[in-house]
């Protein structure tokens, strides 16, 4: 993660944001971006992050804390005196302009002249690869193609942060990969460091060099990819990013790394205690992923029984019911012909390997 | 409408519930309207004697053109302070809280909520010699002699310009209020500062309502007998009053009926100058 070329670093210092009513919209949130990064703000509806990419663009004046973007506090600066490009979610192109026009805006309120402006734009259009469009009113274009005008007219101003607000929520999902791509190829290209909000945790995970997971609020963990899906610091975290089964159980021996716990569904299983170490003798709940769990022959593992099978093109996933009642997702990849499970099949399920199961102080 | 055929046009059932609406238009506006065509093109008060008489009188009479452009003027000035007016508060109804949209929009309202002569001789208790304005200044030391108000092109305008300011706002709001907000947050993050986002976003995107506004202001101003008549007085003539003169004192039918005819054609080719206006800006996004 090298500092990328013209980047500049953006921090988030302890900034807090009360609306008027007093209710907390994000808390003591801190990020330390370097330049050049691509981060995700992941998190589900009404978690702040919007507020939070707002506040970093200043439309919003935080209530408490910092917003620093290279080595200037920004926080008394007017939104366009910051510089910070945005893509918004519904693209925001001016109906009125030309194609050209919408690039070319930016330029204009910096007082650029007309030809320079015309050829910057031309430029960036076919950075974005629309040359031909330049002549083209907004609502001529694809939703696809509006959103590379979009961008297109973000980058025309340098920016020295590029801020996307769900940037591929309107987009089928074959366009979206190709937008993905293409934001990662061009942010690559300009060495721009990228903020991209999200609820989408797959779109968060393949495009960003780190992911910033937002719960009520609350920075709940900021780190890789892999960090976050593997090695997730909250039950929130282990649940929202990616799917989870969540087990009850209570601990038998645990230390710093390896935790040995009892789940209610019968077996004993080694999992990584990830909130710090855990008392003996204490309720848990375990995290375990669909894909971590497998079928096996032998009496290893807990028994259940199965319900519903559904084929989701590369994995079966089934749904098990433990002896405790609770139900489990089982992840199978489709290899040849799978053995198909007949509604009703007893069967026994455990761990692929140790420590692919994550376990947190139960809340109760 | 058992029998109807598969194929039948679910549109074309529209038409017949216009029917009785259009059957009254025929009866009321339209047929009266003919007739008074018919009755413009007669030389005669008796309407005996066809011919253009009618028209050339207005045409090379200095004294009716007079009226006739001074009834002209008198809307676009009426139109430009409610349009000064009013896009401001229709502006400020766009960006607060829904409680205070609920008081702007109550406030701009209010002048439908009366009678028009109630308002116009609440008007005449504030424009007079010893009304609200001048017995203040007058107690303030700011003036002598009361100022004359009343019966002047200004108040007419004043007057008018309160009176017809719902026909305004109202487009402006609605225009206004389809224009994206994200567009203004655009603009802004792109660097532009509050003016160059007003002229350059929000103005064009609002055309549509300014057009409507201005058309509609236009319209009720130069037609509003009752205010023109009580705020203007004897002194000043608009071209209702004058109609009303030579259709009610002098009996001149004919003359009367021209005189409309004339006005109409007059008002048709000032609102159609705003539509035209209006549909060669690119902010006219129905295209």
């Amino acid at each position: 993660m090298a500092e990328a070329q013209g980047g500049r670093s953006l921090v988030v210092d302890a900034v807090t944001h009360r609306y008027p009513s007093g209710a907390l919209a994000v808390e003591n949130i801190n990020l330390d971006i370097k330049g050049g990064e691509i981060i995700a703000l992941l998190g589900p509806s009404g978690c702040g992050k919007t507020t939070l990419l707002r506040i970093i663009a200043g439309f919003i004046a935080q209530t408490q804390g910092r917003i620093i973007i290279g080595d200037d506090i920004v926080d008394a600066l007017p939104p366009n005196r910051r510089a910070v490009g945005i893509v918004f979610q519904n693209y925001a192109l001016f109906p009125h302009l030309s194609i050209s026009e919408n690039v070319g805006y930016g330029l204009a309120a910096r007082g650029v002249d007309k030809a320079s402006r015309q050829r910057e734009a031309q430029r960036l259009l076919e950075l974005v690869q629309l040359p031909a469009m330049a002549e083209r009113l907004p609502r001529q274009l694809s939703g696809g193609q509006q959103q590379r005008v979009a961008l297109a007219r973000a980058l025309a101003i340098k920016p020295s942060i590029l801020l996307l607000d769900e940037p591929f929520a309107a987009l089928d999902k074959n366009l979206r990969l190709d937008m993905q791509i293409e934001i990662k190829r061009l942010q690559r290209v300009s060495g721009i460091t990228t903020l991209i909000v999200t609820h989408d945790q797959e779109e968060a995970l393949s495009m960003a060099d780190r992911v910033a997971v937002l719960g009520h609020g609350k920075l709940e963990q900021f780190g890789t990819p892999s960090d976050v899906y593997d090695r997730p610091q909250t039950l929130f975290v282990n649940t929202f990013v990616g799917s989870s089964n969540r087990m009850p159980g209570v601990v038998v021996s645990a230390d710093r790394t390896a935790a040995k716990i009892r789940l209610d569904a019968g077996t004993e299983i080694i999992a990584r205690p990830a909130g710090g170490a855990l008392a003996e003798g204490r309720r848990v709940t375990v995290c375990i992923r669909p894909e971590h769990l497998q079928f096996v022959g032998d009496e290893t593992g807990f028994a259940g029984v199965v319900g519903m099978s559904l084929p989701l093109g590369a994995t079966v996933v089934h749904e098990v019911t433990t002896a405790d009642g609770s139900g489990v997702k089982v992840s199978q990849a489709r290899v040849g012909e799978t053995r198909a499970l007949e509604n009703g099949a007893a069967v026994r399920l455990a761990l692929l390997a140790p420590s692919l199961a994550n376990a947190f102080p139960a809340t109760l | 409408m058992g029998a109807a055929p598969a194929s039948r046009d679910v549109t074309s059932h529209g038409m017949g519930l216009a029917a009785p609406l259009a059957l009254f238009f025929l009866v009321f506006f339209v047929a009266p309207l003919l007739q008074l065509l018919w009755l413009s093109l007669h030389n005669d008060t008796a309407a005996l004697h066809w011919g253009l008489g009618q028209y050339l009188h207005f045409l090379t009479d200095p004294f009716s053109l007079s009226v006739l452009g001074s009834t002209l003027l008198l809307g676009a000035e009426v139109t430009a302070v409610c349009l000064l007016l009013g896009f401001p508060i229709a502006w400020l109804h766009q960006r607060v809280g829904p409680r205070l949209q609920t008081i702007i929009i109550l406030i701009v309202l209010l002048p439908l909520l009366t009678s028009v002569v109630v308002r116009t001789f609440a008007w005449i208790v504030i424009l007079g010699r010893q009304g609200i304005i001048n017995a203040t200044l007058q107690s303030l030391g700011i003036i002598d002699t009361p100022l004359k108000l009343l019966y002047t092109q200004f108040g007419v305008v004043i007057a008018l310009a309160q009176v017809q300011m719902p026909l305004m706002t109202l487009p402006l709001i609605t225009a206004l209020g389809r224009i994206d907000p994200n567009l203004d947050d655009a603009s802004c993050s792109l660097g532009a500062g509050s003016w160059r986002t007003f002229f350059r976003i929000v103005l064009p995107l609002s055309l549509p309502g300014v057009i409507a506004g201005c058309t509609l202001t236009y319209a009720a101003a130069i037609t509003a007998f009752i205010t023109q008549s009580l705020i203007g007085g004897g002194q000043m003539l608009f071209m209702p009053m004058y109609l009303y003169q030579q259709a009610s004192t002098l009996q001149n039918w004919p003359f009367a009926s021209a005189i409309s005819i004339i006005f109409l054609l007059a008002v048709l080719a000032v609102v159609s100058v705003f539509t035209t206006l209006g549909r060669m800006s690119r902010g006219y996004g129905g295209a």
